[in-house]
């Protein structure tokens, strides 16, 4: 027998469940809510919540001060790109991983993984040299380049998984049903792998959008995108707490936005339904 | 229409061989089951016919062509898979019609053929359901019916019942040996289970180890097995073998009785025995019987409502006409 839920408990579970979410999203909220303070009510103590002089002039100073635009457009073109070739890299190494293995399959994805397990500054100063030697340095091609290998063991890992999910029996019978390759990719194997590509090209793109170690390392001004926006406003000397927090909310809204509409592909859809 | 001929066919994997040169002929409409152990190379072999496995040796004929080289799609086969491969982003509609809109055939025609192959496998009212929201009957009746509605020259199933309940599996083969009395299309079809061979089949090929045994009508491999494999497989519950004195007596290695053709009796018989495990399925009994001297029971049937217990001692009786022996090499003595 189902163990009977009392709407008792559900509604300490819903109340619980809220808790836990706002206090995970409360930097966020604390971050916009700064973001519209003056500087001094921004380290008033006691800390303010709603009430203060609402202000948007942080936001035309950082404007101001730095190109929001152009970190923003740097930002789209180093994970949109990055995302781009690697997922055209990935989609067939992952499907000949997926429906052709070898015996050294496990071992190649293993192999790739690990490569994630090396501190990524532990290969610094290397990259940081070939950067130079090849002109990269400060440009967005070197980003694009460094953020598709940097995410690159994730995207194929992610494909495989999903790829191994469409069951091989599932195209012979469209084989067997008559299709042509062609109507065999577009009919029965899109349609099926179509959410999983989806969703790993949203999260790569929101990985590769947050990524901060080699954006911060590998630019300056011309090709910094918005990670390197932000932490021009982290000064030792000084406090911007309120424009900084302008900064972040700037930085992070494209992404949360994306995120946001996006969350139904983001969790895993399709229930294979067809087989067993 | 469906006329298949294997024609000295073998597959290797690799190094392995899977299936050694095999020839076999079945006929136009006729209902033949490739029946052996799992592994035996049964389901290859139907896909070495399907053209989903490239053949290592020898020519595959279908109504008299050469169709080794031929693509899956190109032969005029259909296929029911075990896992019945359904197409989970379609309806079940789209799924019946799909090998239909691969052949390109008008609208009106389609929904003809799709309504009608729903409406003998009652799936009328499902129509418009996806894959994941029916019953495992009900999806293996789907993928059945992807694979009438084009009318094929042959039907080829890979063990389609094997993942349905025992209940849903008796009912499915009614059905489909149902269709195939109307329809008298040829089909093929694999399984592990005797009991859907001996039910089913117009012919029987039993497979063991990639080589055929025997063929045969269930009625031919029930009364003359070539070997002891055979005779051993086809027959629920199996034959009893015995060797030593009994085989010795009767100039063989082994000799083999049906549980069906051993008389038993409290007092009097051939063989004495003591009863360890009895079986009671209301229309039969199935007496284990311990003989001295033998180290496995001997299955015999009996009447439904017999007064033998655990413990009792047995006197069992062959029937002498149909003690099978065999020799050394397992082959039959005749």
């Amino acid at each position: 027998m189902a163990r009977a839920v009392t709407n008792q408990r559900k509604t300490v579970n819903t109340v619980v469940a809220w808790a836990i979410g706002l206090l995970i999203f409360f930097p966020v909220l604390w971050t916009v809510l700064t973001s519209f303070k003056t500087e001094a009510e921004a380290i008033a103590d006691p800390p303010l919540f709603f009430f203060f002089n609402w202000t948007l002039e942080n936001y035309s100073v950082v404007q101001e001060r730095s190109d929001y635009m152009r970190y923003l457009w740097n930002s789209v073109v180093i994970a949109g790109c990055s995302t781009l070739v690697g997922i055209v890299v990935a989609i067939p190494a992952a499907w000949s991983m997926a429906f052709v293995p070898s015996r050294r399959t496990k071992d190649v994805l293993l192999w790739m993984l690990s490569t994630k397990m090396l501190p990524a500054v532990g290969v610094l100063y290397p990259i940081y040299l070939i950067f130079i030697e090849l002109g990269l340095l400060d440009t967005r091609v070197g980003l694009v380049i460094v953020m598709m290998l940097i995410n690159l063991p994730i995207i194929v890992w992610m494909l495989y998984t999903y790829f191994r999910e469409i069951p091989g029996e599932i195209l012979e019978a469209a084989r067997m049903d008559g299709a042509p390759l062609r109507n065999e990719i577009v009919y029965v194997l899109t349609p099926m792998a179509v959410p999983g590509i989806a969703s790993t090209v949203l999260l790569n793109f929101i990985l590769a959008w947050n990524e901060a170690f080699w954006t911060l390392n590998l630019t300056a001004a011309k090709a910094g995108p918005l990670t390197a926006f932000i932490a021009s406003y982290s000064s030792p000397e000084g406090l911007f707490y309120a424009k900084l927090s302008a900064a972040s909310t700037m930085a992070i809204a494209p992404i949360l936005i994306l995120g946001w509409f996006s969350q139904k592909q983001l969790v895993r859809g399709l229930t294979f339904g067809a087989v067993k | 229409m469906g006329r298949i001929v294997l024609d000295k066919v073998e597959k290797n994997f690799g190094e392995v061989t899977v299936i050694p040169p095999l020839d076999l002929e079945i006929e136009d409409g006729e209902f033949v089951v490739f029946v052996g152990p799992s592994g035996c190379g049964k389901s290859t072999l139907l896909r070495l016919i399907a053209g989903l496995e490239d053949v290592t040796g020898g020519a595959i004929r279908i109504d008299g062509e050469d169709a080794t080289a031929v693509p899956p799609a190109k032969r005029g086969l259909a296929m029911v898979f075990q896992s019945y491969a359904l197409y989970p982003h379609m309806t079940v509609r789209k799924n019946i019609s799909f090998p239909l809109r691969m052949a390109k055939l008008d609208k009106a025609e389609q929904d003809r053929r799709v309504e009608q192959a729903a409406a003998v496998l009652n799936l009328t009212e499902y129509l418009d359901r996806r894959p994941g929201q029916l019953s495992g009957g009900q999806r293996q009746r789907v993928a059945i019916g992807r694979a009438i509605v084009r009318e094929p020259g042959a039907f080829l199933f890979d063990e389609p019942l094997s993942n349905l309940d025992a209940a849903l599996r008796v009912g499915m083969r009614l059905e489909i040996s149902e269709l195939h009395e109307r329809l008298k299309t040829t089909m093929i079809y694999v399984t592990h289970d005797q009991v859907e061979a001996m039910t089913m089949a117009d012919k029987i090929v039993v497979l063991q180890a990639g080589r055929i045994e025997q063929v045969g009508s269930p009625l031919e491999l029930y009364r003359a097995p070539r070997n002891r494999f055979v005779a051993g497989f086809i027959g629920s519950p199996k034959m009893n073998f015995l060797e030593g004195p009994e085989a010795a007596k009767r100039d063989a290695q082994t000799i083999g009785v049906r549980p069906e053709h051993i008389a038993p009796s409290p007092s009097e018989g051939m063989w004495k025995g003591r009863i360890g495990v009895s079986e009671h399925l209301g229309s039969d009994t199935f007496f284990h019987v311990h003989m001295e001297g033998y180290a496995n029971p001997i299955t015999v049937r009996s009447g439904g409502e017999v007064a033998m217990h655990h413990g009792d001692t047995i006197y069992l009786t062959p029937d002498a006409e149909r003690i099978y022996r065999f020799d050394d090499k397992g082959l039959r003595i005749v």
